[in-house]
């Protein structure tokens, strides 16, 4: 009964849903305020059948329900509790599934949170947001259906790809689906922009907070599911410039521009027309994401199951939004009035400096991941571009922007006094040729990295003076400081951090790509290797099993000089069900490095091939993720973004502009 | 039990469009953006105290942030709404809801769902009564066993057949090296090993199953599953003599009721059709060996010989039908149709009293054309 109560559930989803998306906008143009209202209820029982669904499907992967197809196919009774949970969105269907949940968060949220916004455009966004989860309704319940049953049920399911056997399962999709489609709700709030006619400065607040929500978790996915390559795929690396990869780049890069139009807009009602055009070009990545993802045009891991009908239905939801959205955009944007000027050397002209850097590596990006795609459909070659091509673009685009990121929040709005900024930013200077010449010293030549080291220091440094100019550091007693500290606005902290994370990731990869050594040997046991200042015994191998798999432990004992750090156990896991097996790499952090086992092939003779890695600093890629994420939170946290905070009614009084 | 929850679920669904259409209160138009700019008139007003921005940068961007705010004072709010097309508004949704969400939901769940399944959790059918099961469930209950007690050597014993017989020879290659390895090498276990191992393979007997067989037979010479797949494997080869001779070794060798004998006949009878009608219940071994020395006439005799063993044998005791099945094809490879067709008149009336017999004679006769 569960598994047809949870398909019910989305049939009603998509019901409720078609209500939402055509009452609120009659009412919209109407002006009837209840037909309006109707859009905030049935937002929130679209959310409530999604969940009710996901719920059930949930419950029939927990109690191995294998009369259900996706149940059969990706589960198996043995398997750990954590991965039955996991395995709902380990396969297609599921997946899409957990898609429309998040998109009928986001949108219950809008509905019950977003009370500072006029009623109209709220029950146009809401509108536009029933579109997107209307579309994606028809797309899983037609193609992708989660609750296809088996009868007779089978005794035992086919277990979950052993790839996805993995914590980051439980981490790196959720989060990465709460960044791509918490994007659609920018998109629904430029729709609805677009269908009002109406955009100011009001606007970009309103956008701005879920804007920020949707980055800051796309910014940790991305971060989580290049570690989980990282250690999951067996030599290293964090990011290989795969198409996939990029998929989910693409919409970092246009949010993270978009975040930075939005400062301007809010501030100074300038681009307004280019705001909405990112918001709209944010969403279009999120779906060509999806769609490369889930049509099996790119064959990965995450290419769960490739179905020609998913593809060319998905190509269809992905013309009808982007094309829809991109005509109203070409018909009703130059019905908007320009706002503010501004000078070149301004904070407007920095972060427009940061737009178009950050949307010419997007196009970069997109024509390095496209191109190839478009060609063999259209010639049938096969060309590869793999990691030269990016490194080749995307770092000289980065570089000035990385260069001018502690400028930007330093100068004044409208017209700023760049050498008086330069003349701040003096410290920074300092630290950034101190790492360079201690980077020189230690390493020698090449020059180019102790370059970046300097740049990532630069970064970090200037991301302080920031903090440390706003609370008047230096000129102020302590107490005064301390008390500016607080009373300044979250946004700037979040701003600081942010940018400081920024150059703890450059630091991370500089570190690895150009310090990191490595070792592949062939190993029997008792033999020893050293890496670096690292000695590393293999002392045997013994058997372990879990419970849906054997493992083949090789236990490692490291030594520094002769001192016994610990040992690391890399393993080969082979499970049962499906007869195949996986590499578990073995870590262990030194600080910000990270010493790195995997195993390779055992030969008959007993010996096996192991490669060992010292990677250099390469944890803080990832903590530096982390750092622009708590950016985004305490941004996030500031007062004026606070979105639905009750407020003490005010007389209409109150309301006139104070003189 | 099903439907009353997806009738309360539909109506919860309709409430949830309905609901807002009854409520009696217009919402008043706020006016939010004019709260976002009285916000930013404070925020500029709490940078100016803490010394964040000058007093003349104050100033100007709180002009900039009165004139939006006066735009939005002055924009005119929408024409209202006369209460006569609301209500006319609000009829129509509520009508077409009330139509449409149900009768869509029913049919389109009815086209995609399976109302008439029930969940089957594994726990539930792990508790059912194992009369019930299905042979696929107790297979899953010994396999659940064995994933607990993997050294359990008779399990496995137990479960590699069924393998086999379900085609999951890979599984079954798994079973029998676990048997194997927990039970001790016989011969047996090293002839299945190597009949899945060829099941695997499609039917090829590969060289992983060759050295199976080959070590079944040196753990017992007179293993006939090994002997009959080693001379599949001469066939295999094109060693065709090779195989007949190793098959027809194992025929003479061949208990009179072992219940491959027929299997073994067959193969025989695909590569040298005389030496399998001869061969029942089998001519000794001499007498294959001394046939194959024969001249061509002299073969003939013998076998004609031992055919009139066998119609001697059958009308003393007409019950055999194997052997009245054997005759006929005995009289119908020597060319002799005749007789054939006299072999089967004898055949049907010796069986008159046993149907089922009866009509395998008469498939039998239909096969060798004897019909007409």
């Amino acid at each position: 009964m569960i598994p047809e109560i949870g398909h019910f559930a989305l049939v009603l989803a998509l019901l409720v849903g078609i209500a939402q998306a055509s009452v609120p906008l009659i009412g919209a143009r109407r002006n009837d305020p209840r037909l309006m209202g109707v859009a905030e209820s049935t937002a929130l029982a679209q959310f409530g059948f999604v969940a009710a669904a996901f719920a059930a499907l949930t419950a029939c992967y927990v109690r191995s329900d294998f009369s259900v197809l996706t149940v059969f196919e990706n589960s198996h009774s043995a398997m750990p509790l954590i991965y039955k949970f996991t395995s709902v969105w380990g396969n297609h269907e599921g997946s899409m599934l957990l898609w429309v949940l998040i998109l009928t968060l986001f949108g219950a949220l809008v509905a019950a949170f977003g009370r500072n916004m006029p009623e109209s455009f709220k029950a146009t966004v809401l509108a536009v947001q029933a579109w997107i989860a209307v579309a994606f309704y028809l797309f899983i319940l037609l193609t992708s259906n989660p609750f296809l049953r088996l009868a007779p049920a089978p005794f035992e399911g086919r277990d979950l790809n052993p790839i996805l056997q993995d914590l980051g399962l439980a981490v790196h999709p959720p989060m990465l689906y709460l960044g791509y489609v918490g994007l659609s709700i920018t998109f629904s709030f430029a729709m609805a922009a677009l269908i009002e006619g109406r955009i100011n400065a009001a606007w970009a607040r309103w956008v701005r907070p879920w804007t920020l929500a949707a980055w800051m978790c796309l910014t940790l996915g991305i971060a989580m599911g290049s570690y989980w390559a990282y250690y999951t795929l067996g030599w290293g690396g964090w990011w290989f410039w795969d198409p996939v990869e990029n998929a989910s780049l693409m919409p970092w890069l246009a949010a993270t521009a978009l975040l930075h139009s939005l400062v301007v807009m809010e501030k100074r009602e300038a681009l307004k027309v280019w705001s909405i055009l990112l918001a709209i070009l944010a969403f279009s990545l999120s779906l060509i994401g999806t769609f490369l993802v889930r049509s099996g045009v790119l064959t990965s891991v995450h290419a769960f199951a490739s179905d020609p009908m998913r593809g060319v239905f998905i190509l269809a939801i992905l013309v009808l939004f982007i094309g829809g959205a991109l005509a109203l955009f070409a018909w009703r944007a130059p019905l908007l009035k320009q706002g503010g000027l501004f000078a070149p050397v301004s904070r407007e002209g920095a972060l427009v400096l940061n737009n178009l850097l950050l949307t010419t590596a997007c196009a970069t990006v997109f024509v390095g991941t496209l191109y190839p795609l478009a060609l063999e459909a259209l010639t049938g070659d096969k060309i590869s571009v793999g990691a030269p091509f990016f490194n080749l673009t995307f770092a000289p685009l980065f570089i000035p922007l990385l260069v001018a990121v502690p400028f930007g929040p330093l100068l004044a709005w409208k017209r700023a006094d760049l050498p008086g900024v330069t003349q701040r930013l003096l410290g920074a200077f300092v630290v950034a040729l101190l790492g360079i010449a201690a980077t020189l010293a230690i390493e020698g030549h090449p020059v180019l990295p102790a370059l970046v080291v300097g740049l990532a220091l630069f970064v970090m440094a200037g991301a302080l003076i920031d903090i440390a100019e706003r609370i008047g550091t230096f000129r102020v007693p302590l107490a005064t400081m301390a008390a500016r500290a607080r009373g300044l606005p979250r946004s700037n902290w979040g701003t600081a951090l942010a940018h400081f994370g920024l150059g703890v990731v450059l630091l991370g990869i500089v570190g690895e790509t150009q310090w990191g050594a490595e070792r592949i040997v062939s190993m029997k046991p008792s033999d020893r290797v050293t890496l670096r200042h690292y000695d590393f015994s293999f002392d045997g191998t013994v058997p372990r099993s879990g419970s849906n798999y054997r493992d083949l432990v090789s236990r490692f004992t490291v030594r520094r000089d002769g001192e016994v750090l610990g040992t690391m156990q890399p393993a080969k896991r082979t499970f049962l069900s499906r007869n195949s097996s996986t590499s578990q790499a073995a870590l262990m952090a030194r600080g910000f490095s990270q010493l790195y086992v995997s195993l390779g092939d055992v030969s008959p003779d007993g010996s096996i091939v192991v490669r060992i890695y010292h990677k250099p600093m390469v944890l803080m890629i990832w903590l530096g993720a982390v750092i622009m994420f708590a950016g985004g939170a305490f941004s996030l946290s500031d007062r004026r973004l606070r979105v639905g905070a009750p407020r003490p009614a005010r007389s209409a009084a109150a309301m006139q502009p104070a003189e | 039990m099903l439907w009353p929850v997806l009738a309360l679920m539909t109506a919860v669904a309709i409430f949830a469009v309905l609901w807002p259409l009854a409520r009696t209160n217009a919402a008043e138009r706020t006016a939010a953006d004019a709260e976002v700019y009285k916000d930013q008139l404070d925020e500029i007003e709490r940078d100016r105290a803490s010394g964040v921005i000058g007093v003349a940068e104050a100033d100007a961007a709180r002009v900039e942030v009165s004139r939006r705010l006066l735009a939005a004072a002055d924009a005119k709010p929408p024409p209202a709404l006369d209460a006569a097309t609301g209500l006319r508004h609000r009829r129509s949704a509520a009508v077409i809801t009330l139509v449409f969400v149900p009768l869509a939901a029913i049919s389109l769940y009815l086209l995609l769902g399976s109302p008439n399944l029930p969940g089957e959790p594994l726990a539930q059918r792990l508790t059912a009564p194992a009369g019930t099961d299905s042979m696929a469930g107790l297979i899953a209950r010994v396999e659940a066993h064995l994933e607990q007690n993997p050294d359990d050597g008779r399990g496995w014993d137990v479960i590699a057949p069924v393998y086999m017989r379900l085609g999951r020879f890979d599984d079954a290659i798994r079973a029998f090296r676990a048997s194997l390895r927990l039970n001790g090498e016989n011969a047996d276990r090293q002839a299945n090993l190597g009949e899945a191992l060829s099941g695997a393979a499609n039917g090829v007997i590969t060289s992983d199953a060759k050295a199976a067989f080959e070590r079944a037979l040196a753990l017992d010479a007179s293993n006939p599953r090994a002997q009959f797949y080693l001379g599949l494997a001469a066939e295999q080869d094109g060693r065709t003599s090779d195989a007949v001779e190793r098959w027809r070794k194992l025929l003479a060798q061949a208990p009179a009721d072992a219940p491959w004998v027929v299997y073994v006949r067959q193969a025989l009878a695909r590569l040298d059709p005389a030496a399998a009608t001869s061969a029942a219940p089998g001519p000794s071994a001499q007498d294959v060996a001394s046939a194959a020395d024969m001249a061509p006439s002299d073969r003939d005799q013998m076998v004609r010989g031992m055919v009139e063993r066998l119609a001697a044998r059958l009308s003393a005791d007409g019950s055999d039908v194997e052997g009245w099945l054997r005759l006929m094809r005995a009289y119908v490879v020597l060319g002799d149709r005749d007789k054939a067709r006299a072999a089967a008149a004898d055949a049907r009336r010796a069986l008159a009293s046993d149907p089922d017999k009866l009509r395998r004679i008469d498939e039998g006769a239909k096969n060798f054309g004897l019909d007409g």
